[in-house]
């Protein structure tokens, strides 16, 4: 009987895949169908943001911030405005109104984000229905977007020092609309795919990391959640008022991709109470920045009639405000898992350093150990439930 | 009487085959960045794309027609961008989707292509950051003009 | 000033191996670059402080101040949450900041990936980015950027927008000599199949 020579066969999932949501690459070594070994490649998406921040003024950091992880966007710079603001000094200044509308806001964003997660994770494993209905939920929250700001994914609402300007009208009702029909929309999403058995034997036992593991690596998030570490950034180091707020940390023990899909799912339901706690307290109209005019433009009818508001007005826009010599590093709780931004300052009105935590480059160095010793289908799997946004693992 | 004939005929065939590219062209799936959301969201129920030909997103280049760049094109992913343009068969239209494939957009830094058409030829430019998801059917709809203007012959 | 993490410190000797620094959001100190791996090995045993969690490693280039860059390490110990294995009661959720000084001239410093591995891939990027190299990394080569790019982009005097061409193709990943071989035995092919078609 002569032996059979068997070789390992090396593929590339290269950087343009259906299914990799962006552009990784990843080099598989099979052996048939299992996976020997992986050696991911990023840097296809290396925008230079940090670098680009350097040369822009504190305001004009902000656009740049929110296109790093374009899916939950405004929480990136809710992340960026909360550390400058503690740079300055004025977060005691900042009005509760103001923290009530970025608490609802950052949630309506972890609600879309989350949203894209499962509708490319759902088809990606081939529930291709769930892709469709998640995005028309998307479309009423990027509609909300449209009305705070006039622009889908990156309205740039949040601002340093408050709010660009006050909420539109309508924004109470058409809030209120879309979190009275989300619930029942979970539950269809949750009847497609919970107990649908062709999704528990993808999703079951697949891709497991242990709880010293996840630590070690230095995931946390809906990862580290899903494997019984309930760390949240909104409980442990509060900002932004959460601790105001009645709200509870879903967590899991599995730590595998069906675990860490139902933290996700409760975590959406907790997110529609949170949201709606804030709105109870947001009034329609009311104060929408610190009033600090050295860091904020004045209002509109004072530029327009008032000489010193105008000069004001056009000093901040072209020259910017000047901020203290510090750094600073305020985390939040990202769709993602702790995000939040390093910035250094050195007195003048650009950013010396600006460097991003990014929860997705943590996750994608993690994802050697979760797919070596798998099937090459569950690769597929293990990337949807890390939910790398590839915006933010290369910046 | 054959020789007034095939002028004619040849003609014909020319608008059919026009229509025929025009009304099922197959993207290819290049979503690079944010665009790549609106691009997600342009084939899904609201602003369904298939309504315009554009059926599925083949993963394979060599099953396709159509590239949409969507979002900023990075010096180190310039070579795969290349080399999948040169993977699809002909006849083949490129979209610059978004203002970062276009121009550069808003990173003028050392890492971004200013510019895809450095790289491929470009057929519709869409501006925007990211395009709404009309914007986006308004340029294939373009493209779609512009394949009717396309000749057979020299 | 945190007087948990001097007194931990203090009690593993390394009282000399820190300096704290100001600071308006969390606790922070200088560590001598010798003694990094002693203080953070420290840092995450020692029961009263516990700091499990590396947020990020990154770095700052103050050109033109000397010392020129200072790398930053984030840290956390989450609380309840997570107890490392065999630790009994966990130590009260707090945050830290510890501060490198890196010269110019001797760009180095040690990696701190044996005692928390996530510290692998930014210690990679700031190798990348800054040209700051780590000691006993287990693999430390680019990670952004392409692999043949010379530079490092976030130093201060690199520029923010380079004139090159853009590459659209993927060098080529033989040696001359092999590349000359394959052209020979294809010649060689060809010659071969052109007599077997005249013969």
């Amino acid at each position: 009987m002569p032996e059979i020579r068997t070789e390992t066969m090396t593929v590339n999932m290269g950087p343009q895949h259906p299914s990799t949501h962006g552009v990784l690459r990843l080099v598989l070594e099979l052996d048939g169908e299992n996976i020997v070994s992986v050696d991911p490649t990023i840097g296809f998406l290396h925008t230079g943001i940090e670098k680009t921040c350097e040369q822009k003024k504190w305001q004009q950091v902000i656009p740049l911030v929110e296109r790093m992880d374009y899916l939950g966007a405004q929480s990136n710079s809710l992340a960026f405005c909360l550390s400058v603001e503690r740079l300055l000094g004025i977060e005691a200044a900042i009005p509760d109104r103001v923290i009530w509308i970025r608490v609802l806001i950052a949630e309506l964003q972890r609600l879309a984000s989350h949203l894209v997660w499962l509708g490319t994770h759902g088809m990606e494993i081939g529930a291709i229905t769930v892709m469709l209905y998640c995005f028309r939920e998307r479309e009423q929250l990027l509609d909300i977007n449209e009305m705070l700001a006039g622009f889908r994914m990156f309205p740039s609402y949040l601002r340093i020092g408050g709010l660009r300007e006050d909420l539109p009208r309508g924004f109470h009702a058409a809030v209120t609309e879309f979190l009275d029909k989300f619930p029942g929309k979970l539950d269809d999403y949750e009847k497609l795919l919970t107990k649908n058995q062709v999704w528990i034997k993808r999703t079951k036992g697949v891709g497991y990391l242990s709880r010293d593991e996840t630590m070690a690596m230095g995931l946390v998030g809906p990862m580290a959640r899903a494997v019984g570490i309930p760390y949240d950034v909104r409980k442990t180091f509060p900002y932004l008022k959460y601790d105001t707020f009645d709200f509870q940390v879903p967590t899991a023990t599995d730590g595998d991709v069906y675990a860490r899909y139902q933290v996700r799912m409760a975590e959406m339901r907790q997110s529609v109470g949170l949201c709606r706690q804030a709105l109870a307290r947001i009034t329609p109209t009311g104060a929408y920045d610190c009033g600090d005019f050295r860091f904020v433009p004045p209002p509109k009818d004072r530029v327009y009639t008032e000489m010193e508001a105008l000069i004001q007005h056009f000093l901040l826009y072209s020259q910017g405000f000047n901020v203290p010599k510090g750094e600073v590093y305020v985390p939040i709780e990202g769709p993602r898992g702790e995000h939040g931004f390093y910035v250094v300052s050195d007195g003048t009105n650009r950013p010396v350093r600006v460097k991003a935590r990014a929860p997705s480059f943590i996750a994608c160095q993690a994802l050697p150990k979760m797919i070596v010793g798998g099937l090459i289908a569950d690769v597929i799997a293990v990337i949807g439930s890390t939910d790398v946004v590839m915006g933010d693992v290369d910046r | 009487m054959a020789e007034i004939e095939i002028p004619v005929l040849t003609t014909t065939v020319e608008k059919m085959v026009q229509w025929a590219r025009r009304s099922a062209i197959w993207p290819v799936t290049f979503g690079l960045a944010c665009c790549a959301i609106e691009m997600m969201a342009m084939s899904c129920g609201r602003y369904d794309i298939a309504r315009f030909g554009a059926e599925v997103f083949r993963g394979s280049p060599r099953q396709s027609d159509l590239m949409i760049v969507a979002g900023r094109l990075s010096r180190k992913m310039a070579p795969v961008l290349r080399r999948i343009y040169d993977q699809m068969p002909e006849p083949k239209w490129v979209i610059s989707m978004g203002a970062c494939a276009s121009c550069g957009g808003v990173f003028d830094n050392y890492a971004i292509v200013q510019g895809v058409d450095q790289v491929v030829p470009i057929d519709v430019f869409v501006p925007g950051c990211p395009p709404r998801p009309e914007s986006l059917i308004y340029g294939i709809v373009q493209l779609q003009r512009k394949i009717d203007q396309q000749r057979m012959s020299a | 000033m945190d007087p948990v993490v001097t007194d931990a410190l203090r009690n593993a000797g390394l009282s000399d191996a820190v300096e704290p620094a100001s600071s308006t959001d969390m606790e922070t100190l200088y560590v001598d670059r010798d003694r990094l791996l002693d203080v953070a090995r420290v840092l995450r045993d020692d029961p009263t402080v516990q700091f499990v969690f590396l947020a990020d490693v990154t770095a700052v280039d103050l050109l033109p101040a000397e010392p020129r860059f200072e790398v930053v390490y984030h840290l956390a110990c989450l609380g309840d949450a997570y107890r490392a294995p065999g630790v009994t009661a966990a130590a009260p959720p707090r945050r830290l900041r510890l501060k490198v000084r890196v010269p110019g001239a001797d760009a180095r410093v040690a990696s701190v990936t044996t005692i928390w591995p996530t510290a692998g891939w930014p210690e990679r990027e700031v190798f990348d980015l800054f040209g700051l190299a780590f000691d006993h990394h287990p693999d430390l080569r680019r990670i952004l950027m392409p692999e043949d790019w010379e530079g490092s982009p976030l130093r201060k005097d690199y520029p923010v927008q380079i004139r090159k061409d853009t590459q659209s193709w993927s060098p080529i990943q033989l040696s001359p000599e092999e590349f000359a071989e394959n052209i020979r035995a294809q010649r060689e092919r060809a010659d071969r199949a052109a007599r077997d078609d005249r013969g």
